[in-house]
C-alpha cells in the first residue's frame, strides 16, 4: 500500500496526520467533542492535557483501536476510519507505536520482541533480521540486552525496547504514549533525547501523548492541548506558552481548576436515576 | 421516577436481560472467531499473513504432548473402573465375560473423548484464557494490531488448530490406554488371556465407534479454544479479571463439552 501524502506542498508542510471533527461517545457520554488537529511531516507533535482530557482516547482512535461516532482521520494520506480490520492490518505496518506500558510480549526475549514485525512482514533471512534488530537496539542504547526477558528489564529499559520494536520497520509515523510517565527525571530526559534523535536522524514524524510538561516542551515542535474533549490550542511551542487562554495557562502553571457539578447531573450520577429540576 | 417496588421487580429482569445479551454476544463473537480463523487459514498466505507452522507445532506440544501423562493416568484409571463396575453389574447374570463388549464401546464412544476434553479444558483452555487475558490487560493484543499482525491469525488460529488436532489424538491415545488397563484387570479377574480379551474388543468395535469418539473430540477441541479465546479477550480489571476469565473458561468449556456430547450422541444414534 502506498503511503504518500498529497503532493503539491513543501515536504515539511505536508500533513501526515489529519483529524477533522472527531466525535467519540461511550454510551451517552461524549468524550471528544469535534476534535480537529494535524501533524506535519518530520515534526514532533505533542498531544497534551490533564487526566480525563481525552488524549488517550484520541490516540486509541488514531491507532484504529476504537471507532469514532463521527469525524475523519487521515494517516499518511489514507482515510482510516472507514478501514475494516483487514485493510488496517495491511496499512498499520507503516506505523510504529510505543505503548505506555511497553506492551512487550512477556514470553519473548527483547530480541524476539524487536524481531517480530520483521519476521511477520518481511522475507529477510534470519541473519539479516538479527543485524537489523541489533542496530535498533543500538539506537535505543540497549545493545547486548537482546537475550533478556521483559521481566528482567527496568521500566526505562522496557520503554526503550518498545521504541526499538516500534522503529524496526522504519515507520514514517511513530506514536508514543506517555513515554516518560513513571520514570525518574534522568531516564525520562534520555527518552526525550531518543525521540529527538529519531526525528533528526531517521526523519520520522512523531506524535507523543503526554501529560509531562517538562518533557513536552523539551521535545515538541508543536503542541496540541486538549481539555475535556476539546482542543484548546494546536500551535507552536512559543504560541502555546504565550496563549492567553486561561485553561491553557492553568495547565501550564499546574493550577487545579475545581469542577462545579451540575446539581441534577450530580444527583443522577449518585442514584443512577434521572432527575429533573422542578420549577 | 419509578416507585421502589417497581425498581425491585425491574432490576432482576434487567440483570437477566443483560446476562442473556452478553451470552448471545459471546456466542456471536465465538462464531466470528471461527469464521475469521477459517479465513486466515484459507487466504493468509495470499495476504502475506500466513499461519506459520512453528507456533502451531508449539501449541500442539503444549496442549497435546505435554498432556500425555495426565491423560494416561486418568484413562487407565477409568478403564480399570469400568471393568470393575462392568464385572460387578454382570455377575448376577453370570455374564461377566461380556464385560469386554461394554468396556470397549463405552470407552471409545464416550469416556475417552469426554475425559480427554475435560482434562484439556482444565489444563490448556485455562492456560489459553489466562495468557490472552494477560496480553489483553498489558496492551499486547493492541500492540499486535498496530504492528499489522492480525491477532486472530497470530494468536487464535494456532491454538484452535492445535486443539482440533490434538484432542482427538489424545482421545485415541486414551482409547488405547483405557482399553489396555481394563484388559489387564479383566484378564486377571476372569482368568481370560489378553489376546482373547483383544479379540473380544475387536469383535465389539467397528470403525464407526472410533470415528464417533474422534469426531466428538475434534468438536470438543474447537469448543475449548473458542471459549478460552472469548473469555481471555474480554478480560477487564487486571489480575482479578484474568482469574475470573480463567475460571469462566473452564466451567463454560466443560458445560459446553457435556452439552455438545449429548447433542452429538442424540444426532448420531437417533
Amino acid at each position: 500500500m502506498a503511503t504518500d501524502v498529497a503532493g503539491g506542498e513543501p515536504e515539511h508542510e505536508q500533513k501526515v496526520v489529519e483529524v477533522e471533527d472527531l466525535v467519540v461517545r461511550y454510551g451517552d457520554r461524549e468524550i471528544l467533542h469535534g476534535v480537529s488537529m494535524d501533524v506535519r511531516r518530520g515534526e514532533v507533535m505533542v498531544i497534551m492535557g490533564g487526566s480525563g482530557s481525552g488524549k488517550s482516547t484520541l490516540l486509541r482512535h488514531l491507532l484504529h483501536l476504537e471507532r469514532p461516532a463521527s469525524g475523519r482521520i487521515r494517516l499518511l494520506g489514507h482515510e482510516v476510519c472507514g478501514m475494516d480490520d483487514l485493510e488496517w492490518t495491511a496499512f498499520s505496518r507503516h506505523l510504529g507505536v510505543a505503548f505506555q506500558s511497553g506492551a512487550l510480549f512477556s514470553s519473548m526475549t527483547v530480541g524476539e520482541n524487536v524481531l517480530l514485525p520483521l519476521r511477520e512482514h518481511t522475507q529477510l533471512d534470519e541473519s539479516t533480521m538479527e543485524i537489523m534488530m541489533r542496530l535498533k537496539l543500538e539506537v535505543v542504547s540497549l545493545a547486548g540486552f537482546e537475550n533478556l526477558l521483559p521481566s528482567e528489564l527496568s521500566g526505562g529499559m522496557i520503554k526503550r525496547a518498545a521504541f526499538a520494536r516500534a522503529i524496526i520497520m522504519d515507520p514514517a509515523l511513530l506514536f508514543c504514549d506517555e513515554p516518560s510517565a513513571g520514570l525518574d527525571p534522568v531516564v525520562a530526559a534520555s527518552l526525550d533525547e531518543l525521540i529527538l534523535r529519531l526525528r533528526d536522524a531517521l526523519g520520522m514524524t512523531i506524535v507523543v501523548v503526554t501529560h509531562e510538561l517538562d518533557s513536552a516542551f523539551r521535545i515538541a515542535d508543536r503542541i496540541t492541548v486538549l481539555d475535556r474533549g476539546h482542543v484548546l490550542i494546536s500551535a507552536s511551542v512559543d504560541a502555546v506558552r504565550s496563549s492567553d487562554d486561561p485553561r491553557v495557562q492553568d495547565l501550564l502553571n499546574r493550577r487545579f481548576e475545581e469542577e462545579v457539578p451540575d446539581p441534577e447531573e450530580y444527583l443522577s450520577r449518585l442514584t443512577g436515576e434521572r432527575f429533573e429540576a422542578v420549577d | 421516577m419509578a416507585a421502589p417496588e417497581d425498581r425491585a421487580v425491574a432490576r432482576p429482569i434487567a440483570a437477566l436481560g443483560r446476562r442473556v445479551a452478553l451470552g448471545l454476544d459471546a456466542v456471536g463473537y465465538g462464531a466470528s472467531l471461527l469464521g475469521q480463523s477459517t479465513y486466515w487459514l484459507a487466504v493468509g498466505r495470499r495476504k502475506r499473513q500466513p499461519v506459520r507452522a512453528a507456533p502451531v507445532a508449539r501449541e500442539m506440544m503444549s496442549v497435546g504432548v505435554s498432556a500425555i501423562p495426565i491423560v494416561s493416568v486418568l484413562a487407565g484409571t477409568i478403564g480399570v473402573m469400568l471393568a470393575l463396575q462392568g464385572i460387578d453389574a454382570l455377575e448376577p447374570f453370570g455374564a461377566q465375560d461380556q464385560v469386554t463388549f461394554g468396556v470397549a464401546l463405552s470407552i471409545t464412544r464416550e469416556f475417552a473423548p469426554l475425559i480427554t476434553g475435560i482434562i484439556v479444558a482444565g489444563r490448556s483452555g485455562a492456560a489459553l484464557a489466562a495468557r490472552l487475558g494477560t496480553m489483553q490487560i498489558n496492551n499486547e493484543i493492541d500492540a499486535l494490531s498496530v504492528m499489522g499482525i492480525h491477532p486472530v491469525r497470530y494468536l487464535v488460529v494456532p491454538s484452535l488448530l492445535a486443539l482440533i488436532v490434538m484432542v482427538p489424538a489424545l482421545s485415541i491415545w486414551a482409547d488405547g490406554l483405557a482399553l489396555g488397563a481394563a484388559g489387564l484387570y479383566v484378564t486377571s479377574d476372569l482368568g481370560m488371556t489378553f489376546p482373547a480379551y483383544l479379540d473380544g474388543v475387536r469383535a465389539a468395535l467397528e470403525p464407526g465407534d472410533v470415528i464417533h469418539g474422534v469426531a466428538k473430540a475434534a468438536i470438543f477441541g474447537a469448543l475449548i479454544a473458542l471459549v478460552a479465546v472469548v473469555n481471555g479477550s474480554q478480560v477487564r480489571g487486571g489480575a482479578e479479571g484474568v482469574g475470573r476469565a480463567t475460571t469462566h473458561s473452564v466451567v463454560q468449556s466443560i458445560t459446553l463439552i457435556v452439552l455438545a456430547d449429548l447433542i452429538f450422541v442424540f444426532a448420531a444414534t437417533r
